[in-house]
C-alpha cells in the first residue's frame, strides 16, 4: 500500500519536473527542475531496495553534476529566453514515443521469451551496500578500474578545455589589455 | 494494488520519451545536455527495477557505470561548451552548421 502511494506520488513528481525541464524557456528554471527530478528519482531507488544507488544518485547528480552545470551557466548568457525549434510538434512527440516503445520492446523481448536467471543473486541477511561492494570488487573489478581511468581522463580534459587563461585575472586587467588579448585570440582562431 | 516490474518500465519509458522530446525541440546546447541527463536517468530506473524484481545485482552495477559515464561526459562536454562560447558568443545549435578547414 505504502509502496503504491510512494510510487505514484514520485512518478507524478518526476514526470512533472522533467516536463518542466524540457519545456520551460528559462535556463535557470530548467536547472532547478532537473535537480529536483534527480532527487525524486533517488526515491525510486530507495523503494526498490537499492540504497547505495540512491545515495550515489543524490551525491553525484545533485551534488556534483548540478554544481558543475551551475558553474558552467555562469559563463553563458542564461537570462535571455531560450529560442526553440519551431518544427511540427506532432512529429517530434510521435518519433519520441515510437523510439521509447521500441527500446522497451528490445529490452522486454528476451525477458518474455526465456526465463531469466540471476547471475549474482542477492544473499539473505546481507545489506545492499555490502553486497554491491562484494560484486563490484570481484566480478566487476576491471570495468570499475576502467571507469576510474575514464573519469581521470575526463577530469584532465575538463581542466585543459575550460581552464585556459585562468592564470590571468580579468577583473584586475584594464579594458585595453582585455581588448588586446581578445583581438589576438580572434586572429589566431579565424 | 501491487506495484510490479511493468509499472517501473512504463515510468522509465515515459521519462525516456520526455527526454527524447527535449532533445528534438531544444536549440540551446546546455538544455540539450539536460535532456541527455533525463535519458540516462530514465534508463537507470529500468535497470534498478529489473535488478530488484529478478534478485540480481547486475542491473545496479550497470546503473553505477551509467552514472560514471554521465559524469565524465558532462565534464568534457561542458569544457567544450565553454570554449565554444568564448569563441562565438553563443551556444545555439544553428551556429554550428558550417565547418571550415
Amino acid at each position: 500500500m505504502f509502496e503504491a502511494v510512494a510510487f505514484y506520488l514520485f512518478a507524478f513528481l518526476t514526470i512533472a519536473m522533467f516536463y518542466i525541464t524540457v519545456t520551460t524557456a528559462q535556463a535557470l528554471y530548467a536547472l532547478t527542475a532537473l535537480a529536483a527530478g534527480m532527487i525524486f528519482i533517488s526515491a525510486f531507488f530507495f523503494i526498490l531496495g537499492a540504497d547505495f544507488l540512491g545515495a550515489v544518485q543524490i551525491i553525484v547528480y545533485t551534488g556534483a553534476v548540478m554544481a558543475l552545470y551551475a558553474f558552467g551557466m555562469m559563463f553563458f548568457d542564461t537570462t535571455r529566453d531560450v529560442k526553440e525549434k519551431n518544427g511540427n510538434k506532432f512529429i517530434g512527440v510521435g518519433l519520441a514515443t515510437l523510439a521509447a516503445v521500441m527500446i522497451v520492446a528490445i529490452f522486454m523481448a528476451p525477458i518474455v521469451s526465456t526465463n531469466m536467471q540471476a547471475f549474482y543473486p542477492a544473499i539473505e541477511g546481507i545489506g545492499n551496500t555490502q553486497m554491491v561492494g562484494v560484486v563490484l570488487f570481484t566480478k566487476y573489478l576491471i570495468p570499475f578500474e576502467v571507469a576510474a581511468v575514464m573519469l581521470l581522463v575526463a577530469m584532465v580534459a575538463g581542466i585543459v578545455l575550460a581552464g585556459k587563461k585562468m592564470d590571468l585575472s580579468l577583473t584586475k586587467m584594464s579594458a585595453a589589455q582585455i581588448k588586446e588579448i581578445e583581438d589576438k585570440d580572434k586572429k589566431v582562431l579565424s | 494494488m501491487e506495484i510490479g516490474l511493468n509499472h517501473y518500465l512504463i515510468l522509465s519509458t515515459i521519462l525516456f520519451a520526455i527526454g527524447l522530446v527535449g532533445i528534438m525541440r531544444r536549440k540551446n546546447l546546455l538544455l540539450l545536455f539536460f535532456a541527455t541527463e533525463i535519458l540516462l536517468n530514465a534508463v537507470n530506473i529500468g535497470f534498478a527495477a529489473i535488478s530488484h524484481y529478478y534478485g540480481d545485482l547486475t542491473g545496479q552495477m550497470f546503473a553505477f557505470f551509467v552514472i560514471a559515464i554521465a559524469a565524465s561526459e558532462l565534464a568534457v562536454g561542458l569544457g567544450l561548451l565553454i570554449v565554444w562560447y568564448k569563441r562565438h558568443g553563443t551556444i545555439d545549435l544553428d551556429t554550428m552548421t558550417s565547418m571550415r578547414g
